[in-house]
């Protein structure tokens, strides 16, 4: 799984108000290189939540985003490598995502999150 | 890529060994699964260098197509872990780099609109009322720019009046209508094969834009 994803995803159990950002708990972390665009990157910054995106970056073990961004950042070529090495190339291939309301633990297997709920969780 | 290329590169994809019957579990031919990317790409402009995401993926294939035709990242979701082994190990075997999610669509938590495009082959809601519509509905809150979706052109005029009235989007439009081939598969399948008319849809979402 990779962080554009966590990005985007919320817990969504019954009766969770706010199901964003999920925790995140580490097993495995492995990268895979991606190509890079800084095209898409700017056209992505404006939709990332930048604070949930850091804060799963360093969980991962990367350190590198500054906790602060704005667009004057995306003329950057150094800022722009750092923001695609967390959004693209770290997975987390073994581990959980963890309702930050219940604590309930979504299981990633294989880099492939679980987000299926219980029938009382829906 | 040519269409011809595309067509022939889904063409070797594995599809399911057991279907499961109460998800609706229908392989997207390659044939239907190339024009709707192709068309996506070339008419519209909405696969190229975009996040798209494939809507209760099975086998994977449109996901595989968007991919194929450019996207610079795919999510394919899907409820069962059967259909995610196949798509994946199809992802491996044409070397795609592709997202999965195990979710039940309906129940989705999704933050924001990341995810530009979507495209899907829901279930067509025969087995269980209704699930086709849930899909869409869900694609139209989730997706900035489109949604490519497959329905029985026996139900044109309710999921127009649904996309548009309910969903709220900003266009539906028919792009063309298509002859899906249903091989007997379910035990429930008195003919050999059977075609049924489908309508390839385009819908624009209206976007709302997020208080964070």
């Amino acid at each position: 799984m990779r962080l554009l994803t966590h990005n985007m995803l919320s817990s969504n159990i019954k009766g969770v108000t706010n199901g964003f950002p999920l925790g995140i708990e580490v097993e495995k972390v492995i990268e895979k290189q991606v190509d890079f665009n800084p095209d898409f990157l700017r056209n992505m910054f404006a939709k990332v939540e930048w604070k949930a995106l850091v804060d799963a970056a360093r969980t991962m073990g990367y350190a590198e985003l500054p906790e602060e961004a704005d667009l004057s950042m995306l003329e950057s070529d150094d800022f722009l490598k750092r923001f695609h090495h967390a959004l693209l190339e770290l997975h987390l291939e073994e581990g959980a995502l963890v309702c930050p309301e219940t604590g309930r633990k979504f299981p990633v297997n294989k880099g492939i999150p679980n987000m299926l709920l219980l029938e009382d969780e829906v | 890529m040519k269409l011809k290329q595309l067509e022939s590169l889904l063409g070797d994809l594995e599809q399911f060994s057991n279907p499961k019957v109460e998800l609706e579990q229908y392989p997207t031919g390659p044939h239907i699964a190339s024009r709707i990317l192709f068309t996506a790409h070339n008419s519209f402009g909405d696969v190229n260098g975009k996040v798209v995401a494939d809507f209760g993926c099975g086998c994977g294939t449109l996901g595989a197509a968007a991919a194929l035709m450019g996207a610079e990242q795919v999510i394919a979701v899907d409820i069962d872990s059967d259909s995610l082994k196949i798509a994946s190990h199809n992802a491996e075997d044409l070397e795609l780099d592709i997202n999965f999610l195990q979710c039940d669509v309906k129940n989705l938590g999704w933050r924001g609109h990341i995810v530009d495009t979507i495209v899907m082959n829901p279930p067509f809601g025969t087995r269980q009322k209704g699930a086709d519509m849930e899909f869409l509905h869900m694609a139209l809150k989730i997706s900035s720019q489109a949604v490519y979706s497959l329905h029985k052109t026996s139900t044109r005029d309710h999921v127009k009046r649904a996309a548009l009235r309910d969903f709220g989007a900003i266009n539906a439009e028919v792009l063309c209508e298509l002859r899906y081939n249903i091989p007997q598969m379910y035990s429930f399948h008195k003919k050999r094969e059977m075609d049924i008319a489908v309508d390839l849809w385009r819908f624009v979402p209206k976007v709302i834009e997020d208080m964070q």
